[in-house]
């Protein structure tokens, strides 16, 4: 069959990555979403005759310093990293298309402008940025959204700005001003759409990046207030019993920050592979 | 109609591709410009355009000076002139059906009412099935393609037409095709035509006349050539 012939080798093993990434992916988005609501457990719930319980059949991940069951505790956790995950790659995502999108429209001294202020910025190691961000608020979960989104739009802004660039100097803008099309119009009807691909992958891409980032200001004692469960406060909160020698309040956050953030990083490549092949298609024209 | 005077322009300041050019274009008048590749009639075809800013020289249409290109020119000069473009895959939005290609300089100028009358019209004078018109770029030749840009630059009944090297990827009998699509434009509404291209006996039988440009950085005597033309 012509299908098997033309099958690219890597295939299968392609397949299995999305298959894989998508069971996590939906598992993980159901936990959060489905389990806190209908559990009516308390995940505060301290019970300090059994602090620091290894896994077992009542607590499938054990038990913590206090005596709190460390699943619902992780299911918790996850569900406002994640939270802070997609808003901030969301928020980040808005800001650097349109920055990108106008430097990129404008070009001339607008870009250069724009562009400056985007490379000062990334000269500046984003987590120091982020932690000057923080501090500024009470901690909770919206400084570390502001926090983490206005630390991570430049890269954004420069894939738009570039593929608006490239859009630009298109036949077909062209025809659009010649056919009295506003600025405005040129940019939001005929240049967006053609980067929105560009700047969703970016944005998938960047809710790893996001979590892991609100995990390391929680666990830097600079995001999350302590008693709100966060992947990267429970972590932080594991750090004195792991020298102990009881390794499970360590683990399963760590494996709960892992593997969902794996798994939506590889839908995202899949997605890049599935936007490539349109490229190579347009570069034979 | 269009003046344009001793004209400099380019992407390189150092080294303008059109140098110290003149050329004028007559209300009604067909104006076929000749040249090889490279020689920097496209360039001038932009800057006729409204679409490229000309290091130097003035540019009048009708009797108006040109003060601003592409936004910052007003809108009312840009839709003065239509232009079609070489390509018509670069130059159509892969995102749009062909009826929307068409539609959209009304739909820039506010003219939305006039939509559906406007591009049943023009789709029948360009030759474009109602079938046709639902499909996007990719699912059409190049020459039905070619055709639905010929329509979008007559929608808003242009004073000039620029062709730029409309046809040179077409066969003949679509270029036959679009060519008397013009002219029947031309006749109905008088427009002007500046009509750029390589094809010497194609442009010599379509343009009342027809102005030959040498390679380019040609000398002083190739330059008046032109400018009498």
């Amino acid at each position: 069959m012509a299908e098997t012939t033309l099958a690219l080798p890597g295939r299968t093993t392609r397949r299995v990555r999305i298959v894989t990434s998508a069971t996590i992916v939906v598992t993980v988005a159901l936990a959060v979403l489905v389990v806190p609501p209908l559990a009516q457990l308390d995940q505060q719930a301290v019970d300090l005759a059994n602090k620091l319980d290894p896994p077992s059949w009542a607590h499938p991940f054990g038990t913590d310093d206090v005596g709190r069951d460390l699943l619902l505790r992780c299911v918790y956790g996850l569900r406002v990293s994640l939270l802070v995950g997609l808003v901030a790659a969301l928020t980040a995502t808005v800001i650097g298309t349109a920055i990108g999108a106008l430097a990129g429209a404008f070009g001339g001294w607008t870009d250069r402008v724009v562009m400056r202020v985007v490379d000062a910025l990334s000269s500046v190691p984003h987590l120091l940025l982020g932690i000057f961000i923080v501090a500024m608020f009470r901690p909770g979960v919206w400084p570390v959204i502001v926090s983490v989104a206005l630390t991570h739009w430049l890269s954004t802004a420069r894939i738009v700005r570039s593929e608006v660039l490239s859009l630009r100097s298109r036949p077909f803008i062209d025809a659009a001003v010649s056919g009295g099309a506003s600025r405005t119009r040129v940019i939001v009807r005929h240049l967006l759409p053609g980067v929105l691909p560009q700047a969703g992958l970016a944005a998938v891409l960047m809710v790893p990046h996001a979590m892991w980032h609100e995990s390391a200001l929680s666990f830097l004692g600079l995001g999350l207030p302590a008693h709100q469960a966060s992947l990267g406060n429970l972590v932080q909160s594991a750090r004195g019993s792991l020298l102990a020698g009881d390794w499970w309040p360590t683990l399963f956050p760590g494996l709960f920050l892992i593997i969902p953030t794996l798994a939506l990083a590889g839908l995202a490549g899949a997605w890049r592979d599935r936007i490539n092949p349109r490229r190579k298609s347009e570069l034979m024209l | 109609m269009l003046e344009l005077t001793r004209i400099t322009a380019g992407y390189d300041r150092r080294d303008p591709v059109v140098r110290d050019v003149s050329l004028h274009v007559a209300a009604g008048e067909a104006v076929g410009l000749l040249g090889p590749s490279g020689c920097g009639k496209s360039t001038l075809a932009r800057v006729a355009a409204l679409l490229h800013r000309p290091d130097a020289g003035t540019m009048t249409l009708d009797g108006t000076v040109i003060r601003g290109w592409r936004h910052r020119a007003p809108r009312e000069q840009r839709t003065a002139v239509g232009v079609v473009f070489q390509q018509p895959r670069l130059s159509a939005d892969p995102r749009l059906s062909l009826r929307e290609l068409i539609a959209q300089p009304l739909r820039s100028t506010g003219r939305r009412r006039e939509v559906p009358g406007r591009v049943a019209e023009l789709a029948q004078l360009v030759g474009l099935s109602e079938e046709l018109l639902e499909r996007r770029p990719h699912a059409v030749s190049d020459g039905q393609l070619q055709r639905a840009c010929l329509a979008r630059a007559l929608v808003l009944e242009p004073r000039l037409l620029i062709c730029d090297e409309m046809t040179a990827m077409l066969d003949a009998s679509t270029t036959a095709a679009l060519v008397a699509v013009v002219e029947r434009y031309r006749s109905e509404s008088g427009a002007a035509l500046l009509a750029v291209g390589h094809d010497r006996v194609l442009l010599e039988r379509w343009c009342d006349r027809t102005v030959r440009w040498g390679e380019r950085n040609a000398g002083p005597a190739e330059r008046e050539r032109v400018a009498a033309g």
